[in-house]
């Protein structure tokens, strides 16, 4: 049997679909099926082409007064946590982790006054970070006030005060 | 499948009616979160991605937490046909970027039964929470999402910076991490050749307009989406005030367009434009989702005019998403060529517009 798409080549693939209760069958060869394939599939190509991303790295070239994000101050600084450069985040206009924020600071400030026309937060804060920070600092001064028991050599209450931190700690991690 | 299956598997948005429906199709809250001890997903392994799942799942699925987070499911995205991902993309639940697994693991959405709750997991930051609702529903969705994410900030670390606020991936998302958005239906507008206009005048006032299928992309069937484009020193509840008060204006104008169109001279010719629309869609043989849309949208004004007066008007709203690839060919029960699916899409069409009268609330 030919292939019914081009007619030419012998027919090895064969197809049955089920539409609606109505039996539908194609014969196609091997190069046929393969284009066949390709038109089947739904692809999530509704993305356009335009990215922001892009668009946004263009302008922190832009921002560092026309000179090339190479040669600029910020050039070779990289982000200690996740290893991010600020070339790469040229390129990229994206951030690679939290820490990046602090790492590229003065790099990415115009952007943010050029995007939001402002760079300071005003909205909502979780609250467990309010509690987060007082949790630890409650911690370091529980450390330094063991520190004392133990030059003091008031062992009992050191111990107890050493599983009071080990009890913060934990929820404090957990 | 008959026509009470298929509309159980829509969501909220499309299925129930919500204030000032004839010109605002659904409103939406989304806040961009990450957590602190990750990369962001861009940087991160899918195994580290899966991490962040887990953790998320655990803490969601923890019996009475909270009940803003009751009825949360976690759905891992890598296990699921492309069919289903794509009809999530099509109801709005999570973009075509989360829909790209490529068989990794490490992609997931959270969701309600009623999918007004989607969170996308590992999408450009760790968390997408966002709220669906029909209609002009902004602050309900923002209570919502509020609520979910205090809950959530409770249990897990966020990445936060005094001064910048929720530090996500793009820095267009920084401080609030908010995007409150409306779809419009501008049908009025675009016939008035009044649309580019007022969508200028949208942009002046710092909102962002996108077409149907969100960021650049062209506007099908007469829609809009509105959103704030400033997430960085502004407050939430400003920033959704602004929407709230511009869509109202929007309406308004959308509606005296209508006005205007009925009532001069051009009166029979959008009378007779909405009866060809209503004419083709249940008539067609093949039809792409192009014309379709187009289409559909000619016919919700006709109805949403009471021009035409035998057509529910929330199914024009769910055939806006059934007949999308994905659904037509969840609903035809296989993989269809593009021909094939013009000829589903139409016969689903006619179908669904055939039986107007034996859809009851299901």
């Amino acid at each position: 049997m030919l292939c019914e798409e081009c007619g030419k080549n012998e027919a090895r693939v064969h197809i049955t679909k089920i539409i609606n209760d109505k039996k539908k069958s194609i014969n196609l060869c091997n190069e046929c099926a393969a284009k066949h394939q390709k038109k089947h599939m739904i692809g999530f190509d509704l993305e356009p082409s335009f990215s922001i991303h892009t668009f946004l790295a263009s302008l922190t070239e832009d921002m560092n007064l026309g000179q090339d994000v190479e040669y600029s101050p910020m050039g070779n600084r990289q982000c200690e946590k996740c290893g991010l450069t600020y070339k790469e985040f040229g390129k990229l206009g994206r951030l690679g982790c939290d820490q990046c924020y602090n790492t590229f600071r003065k790099g990415i400030e115009p952007l943010l006054k050029r995007i939001h026309g402002n760079s300071i937060h005003k909205g909502k804060i979780p609250l467990n970070i309010g509690e987060h920070i007082r949790r630890k600092r409650e911690i370091e001064q529980l450390k330094e006030d063991l520190q004392v028991l133990v030059i003091n050599e008031r062992f009992e209450e050191a111990a107890v005060m050493r599983d009071k931190i080990r009890e913060l700690e934990a929820k404090l991690n957990g | 499948m008959d026509n009470i299956g298929i509309r159980n598997s829509l969501s909220r948005w499309v299925r129930d009616t919500g204030p000032y429906s004839d010109v605002v199709i659904s409103s939406r809250i989304r806040l961009a979160r990450n957590l602190e001890k990750y990369f962001f997903p861009s940087r991160l392994s899918h195994d580290r991605q899966e991490e962040v799942v887990n953790e998320i799942e655990a803490v969601i699925s923890k019996p009475g937490i909270s009940e803003n987070t009751e009825g949360l499911r976690t759905v891992r995205l890598e296990g699921l046909p492309v069919i289903q991902r794509q009809m999530m993309v099509e109801k709005h639940i999570i973009s075509p970027q989360q829909a790209k697994t490529n068989g990794h693991p490490g992609k997931a959405v959270v969701l309600q039964d009623d999918e007004a709750v989607s969170i996308m997991v590992n999408e450009e930051d760790h968390l997408r929470i966002q709220v669906l609702l029909p209609g002009l529903m902004l602050w309900e969705a923002w209570d919502m999402a509020n609520n979910i994410d205090d809950t959530l900030e409770t249990k897990v670390t966020y990445a936060f910076d005094d001064e910048l606020g929720y530090l996500t991936c793009c820095p267009t998302n920084l401080g609030s991490g908010l995007r409150a958005s409306v779809m419009v239906h501008l049908p009025g507008l675009v016939l008035t050749n009044q649309v580019s206009k007022v969508l200028k005048a949208l942009s002046q006032v710092g909102l962002a307009v996108r077409g149907l299928y969100g960021e650049g992309s062209e506007p099908l069937g007469n829609l809009f989406q509105v959103s704030n484009q400033v997430t960085l020193g502004r407050v939430e509840k400003e920033i959704i005030e602004d929407l709230i008060s511009v869509t109202k204006g929007l309406i308004e104008q959308e509606r005296s367009a209508r006005e205007l169109l009925l009532n001069s001279d051009t009166g029979s010719q959008l009378t007779d434009r909405i009866y060809r629309a209503y004419g083709i869609l249940s008539h067609a043989r093949i039809i792409s989702t192009q014309e379709a849309l187009g289409l559909l949208s000619s016919l919700r004004l006709g109805v949403d005019m009471e021009i035409i007066g035998n057509v529910e008007p929330k199914k024009l709203d769910e055939l806006m998403v059934l007949i999308q690839p994905g659904f037509v060919q969840y609903i035809a029960g296989g993989d269809l060529s593009s021909d094939e699916r013009d000829e589903a899409r139409a016969d689903l069409i006619r179908d669904y517009l055939a039986k107007d009268k034996d859809i009851g609330e299901s």
